[in-house]
């Protein structure tokens, strides 16, 4: 399959060294999807995006304008960014708030402006001080530039934007459990119903809360209309998406391709994109979005990259980052360092998840480091089926948060695809590619 | 229990409050606190300033002090323990000292594959210190991180939350090297201090104004929507 051509719609600035600054923002139509925006109506823009069928970019992928539009009846009182990227083997979003904040910041202020909403917070996680530094930067910027503030480019429009740092915890990625630690409490999720943002979100108050590749792509989709972004791609999975690709390729990085027109395969074997395995050797598995994706083999490679075609296929597209597992990769030792991840970042206030992530890390580690036992291959798929009963897909829900169900993922996909590993590591004490 | 006077189960809480803090108040220096008090200033709940106010107490002291804690909890008007309770649920947030420099190694996935844990095992011997500890000179702090969103150049290592670039063994000892002798300084600021660039003052729109000009846009807005209508379509 030959990889398209699309336009560049939110990288279009990240090779330029300066590509941070305002003189360079301005340089390369900056502002122009904002001032644009201010001569529309606030619905006509909804519109647009509406017509974009920009699914999110956080890792839910639901439609934007269709969270928007929920809000339509009451009127919205904040507007919250997510930027608290830490999903493993993320690293979209810290692209974009280093190397592109000023369209970050434009695409806040359609949103804001769209919404009638005069206070938005942007919330990145505390671990990237200088995405803080350039966000903060690019808003004294704007402020200078009368974009952001009192009256914004003489429209009459007003909007005040706060840069809120995160703490370093991976649960306030979670939108409720974001807005918590936005409150100045400890990053708890809350249970929906009844908090859902759009009813009773920040300080009991109607929210929207979108994540920053979302707003990135609005300057574009306001400049040249929702249609042009509803043009490419397929299906619902409309426009370009940045991908981030990470383990044993060549070029690990953020690649901005076509949804659907543009296959895992392309993504990990293009010249242009990944460069294919490293040291010659074969795939041996890929997580197509992030680890709370099931597995995929190399017979799922050509699969497009596309939200519904990932779903059907039995895993999802997510957070929109793709790890690469070369043929030397012990699954086990994987699967336990992902489960691990999971334990250290469960919140505690459910029982399945503190106690299973805990319990499932510890039957894992004995595995990986030689103490195995016979039965513990099914000590850990019942553990698991007690976080998600049935081991379905999408997992049944028993937490007030999809973190703890997400924990079975990596473990089931281990066992479906690699169980003679786990029957070796038990039956050898110890780990064959240590 | 006469129903008109009902019996109050709790005391009032300001009273407990406040004085729970003992002698809060005069730990922050003069410009800390005066920033302190610009935060706070730009949320509608205080209480949203925690975080960033602990953020603001590390950069003074290196660390999240008792005496920081019971301070922030008298500016929010909330209790010490709300702010221990709050702060101890974050990495990032040190309720015991640390060294000048947090070193944070990732092992999740990506940096895994990329030989993660033989490099936080070289730390480790290196600097004779387990993940989680601190150099006897009080220095170097070393973290086994998660996943710090830098995973094409994995294995991935940051101080004090700024990205050194992906690490071999060699090139570690080399950063050690230049972080003791101060070589890195202008780059990576001691622990604790994190956004060196302040929100330009007068950002915040005035919030009567912004009542006004809603109520102006609005009703604009309904001047267009009739405009729309008289002219025979609606938008979009």
């Amino acid at each position: 399959m030959a990889i398209t051509d699309p336009p560049k719609i939110i990288t279009s600035r990240v090779g330029f060294d300066d590509s941070y600054t305002l003189e360079r923002y301005l340089a390369t139509g900056g502002y122009e999807g904002l001032r644009k925006a201010l001569t529309m109506t606030p619905e006509a823009v909804a519109h647009e995006v509406d017509q974009a069928s920009l699914l999110g970019r956080g890792g839910a992928g639901f439609p934007a304008g269709r969270k928007w539009s929920m809000l339509r009846k009451d009127p919205v009182t904040y507007l919250v960014v997510n930027g608290d990227e830490s999903e493993p083997a993320t690293f979209k979003d810290h692209l974009l708030v280093e190397r592109d904040p000023h369209q970050l910041v434009e695409g806040v202020l359609i949103a804001a402006f769209a919404l009638q909403v005069s206070q938005v917070f942007i919330y990145l996680r505390g671990e990237f001080a200088l995405g803080l530094e350039r966000v903060q930067s690019a808003l004294n910027e704007a402020y200078a530039h009368g974009a952001v503030g009192t009256d914004i480019f003489g429209s009459g429009f007003s909007v005040d934007v706060v840069v809120h740092p995160g703490a370093g915890a991976y649960i306030c990625g979670e939108e409720t459990a974001l807005l918590e630690s936005l409150e100045g409490k400890r990053g708890f999720p809350r249970i929906k119903p009844p908090f859902f943002p759009a009813a009773i979100g920040l300080y009991g108050q109607p929210t929207v809360v979108n994540n920053v590749e979302t707003m990135s792509n609005l300057p574009w989709i306001v400049q040249h209309g929702g249609a042009a972004f509803a043009a490419l791609g397929e299906g619902r999975s409309t426009g370009t998406r940045l991908f981030a690709l990470a383990g044993h390729v060549n070029h690990p990085g953020v690649f901005e391709v076509e949804m659907v027109k543009t296959t895992f395969h392309d993504l990990i074997h293009a010249p242009v994109l990944g460069g294919g395995i490293r040291h010659g050797r074969e795939l041996k598995a890929f997580i197509p979005g992030g680890v709370s994706a099931p597995w995929f083999g190399p017979d799922q490679i050509d699969l497009p990259l596309g939200q519904d075609e990932v779903a059907d296929a039995g895993s999802m597209l997510g957070s929109g980052s793709v790890v690469v597992m070369d043929d030397q990769t012990c699954a086990v030792r994987a699967a336990w360092r992902i489960t691990k991840f999971f334990s250290r970042e469960s919140c505690g206030q459910c029982t399945p998840c503190r106690e299973g992530s805990g319990w499932l890390e510890r039957i894992m580690e004995r595995i990986e480091t030689g103490s195995g036992r016979a039965e513990d291959l099914d000590l850990l798929l019942d553990a698991c089926d007690n976080i998600a009963p049935g081991l379905t897909w999408p997992p049944q829900q028993t937490t007030i948060c999809v973190l703890g169900p997400s924990i079975p993922s990596s473990i089931g996909s281990a066992i479906e695809m690699f169980r003679d590993e786990f029957l070796v590591h038990i039956k050898e004490g110890g780990c064959p590619f240590a | 229990m006469s129903a008109a006077e009902p019996t109050p189960v709790a005391a009032p809480r300001p009273a407990v409050r406040r004085s729970a803090g003992g002698s809060a108040g005069g730990h922050f220096t003069p410009e800390i606190l005066t920033r302190a008090r610009e935060l706070i200033a730009v949320y509608p709940e205080p209480r949203s300033a925690l975080i960033p106010l602990c953020h603001l107490a590390q950069e003074q002291d290196g660390w999240l002090r008792p005496e920081a804690m019971a301070e922030i909890a008298g500016l929010l008007d909330i209790t010490p323990a709300e702010v221990l309770g709050t702060a101890s649920f974050y990495d990032m947030l040190h309720t015991e000292p640390v060294g000048t420099h947090v070193i944070s190694v990732c092992t999740n996935i990506a940096c895994l594959l990329d030989g993660a844990l033989e490099l936080l095992e070289h730390a480790e011997t290196s600097l004779g210190i387990n993940a989680g500890g601190t150099t006897s000179d009080g220095t170097i702090t070393l973290e086994e991180a998660e996943c710090l969103a830098d995973c094409d150049r994995a294995p991935c290592v940051q101080v004090n939350h700024r990205y050194v670039g992906a690490q071999t063994n060699e090139s570690f000892d080399r950063l050690v090297a230049d972080l003791r002798s101060g070589a890195l300084s202008a780059d990576i600021p001691a622990h604790g201090t994190l956004i060196r660039v302040r929100r330009s003052t007068g950002l915040q729109a005035d919030r009567s104004r912004v009542a006004a000009e809603r109520a102006a846009m609005e009703e604009a807005r309904a001047r267009r929507a009739a405009e729309a209508e008289a002219a025979g379509g609606g938008a979009g």
